[in-house]
């Protein structure tokens, strides 16, 4: 799944980043950092209620390649700036968390524990 | 690479925010010597979660890198609390973190565990009182 295509089937908006054609290939939930940073899968995206600049960091140690803050949950200049700096895309959907694990995984994007274990 | 290179780093107990500053560094620095991406994201989640725990248990402190023709070391080192009973820590779950630190993301007790897992030798020596030094080494 594109990120594009993740951006569409969330009604997100972009935050930031462009180049919206990448693949990603699996994706994490969680407003825990440690949890994501416990299973490294290539190419996720990483969707999240918590906005702080570890989140950003937490991403980009993990080579991630997008970030998704749920609830409307818009991150300040200083978060945006960091994203830039690693390349990060970041966006911003009005659903809540639940609902937007619910319709990626439907839409056939797997957990990050269930690829290539 | 033959000689051994070496990066330090001081990290700031004060700010949370800025926290894991150093390891992003690390990492841009690491992928400029052009090593191995598996390498690299080892290296960097392994200091991540040490200089994470620097920040939130011990006031901060000081990192220091090398890398050389094996692999790259990472050696962090405070002078906050110490960890009384380091087996305890060492457990998946296990945090004496607050809950301020739980709505920061962090404190989940999954840190100490997080790098031993991505690291091929871990090393805690740690005092009740003086501080801790946690010694990481990543093979290629
Ligand atoms: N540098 C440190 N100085 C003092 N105590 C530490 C340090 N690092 C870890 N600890 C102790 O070990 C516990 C477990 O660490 P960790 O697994 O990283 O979980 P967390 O940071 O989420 O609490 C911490 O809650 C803390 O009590
Ligand atoms: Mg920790």
């Amino acid at each position: 799944m594109t990120i594009n295509e993740i951006k569409q089937l969330l009604d997100a908006e972009v935050i930031c980043g462009d180049n919206l054609e990448r693949e990603v290939l699996s994706a994490c939930g969680s407003d825990m950092m440690s949890d994501v940073l416990a299973y490294v899968k290539d190419q996720a995206a990483l969707l999240t209620g918590l906005v702080n600049a570890q989140v950003i960091r937490t991403a980009e140690m993990m080579d991630m390649i997008a970030v998704v803050f749920v609830r409307s949950k818009k991150p300040g200049q200083d978060i945006i700036e960091l994203a830039r700096e690693s390349g990060m895309v970041v966006l911003a959907t009005p659903k809540r968390m639940y609902e937007a694990c619910g319709i990626l995984y439907s839409n056939g994007l797997k957990g990050n524990g269930e690829i290539n274990e | 690479m033959s000689d051994e290179l070496t990066f330090h780093f001081d990290v700031d107990g004060e700010n949370f925010t800025s926290a894991g500053h150093a390891s992003v560094k690390v990492k841009k620095i690491l992928r400029e010597l052009g090593l191995d991406p598996e390498t690299i994201r080892k290296v960097s989640i392994a200091m991540y979660e040490g200089e994470i725990n620097m920040v939130i248990h011990a006031g901060g402190g000081e990192a220091d890198v090398s890398v050389d023709d094996k692999g790259v070391t990472i050696v962090l080192k405070d002078s906050g609390p110490g960890i009384e009973d380091i087996d305890k820590a060492m457990e998946e779950g296990f945090s004496t973190a607050h809950d301020n630190i739980r709505s920061l993301g962090f404190g989940a007790g999954m840190g100490l565990p997080n790098m031993k897992r991505y690291s091929d030798e871990m090393n805690i020596e740690s005092t009740v009182g003086e501080g801790t030094t946690i010694t990481m080494k990543v093979y290629y």
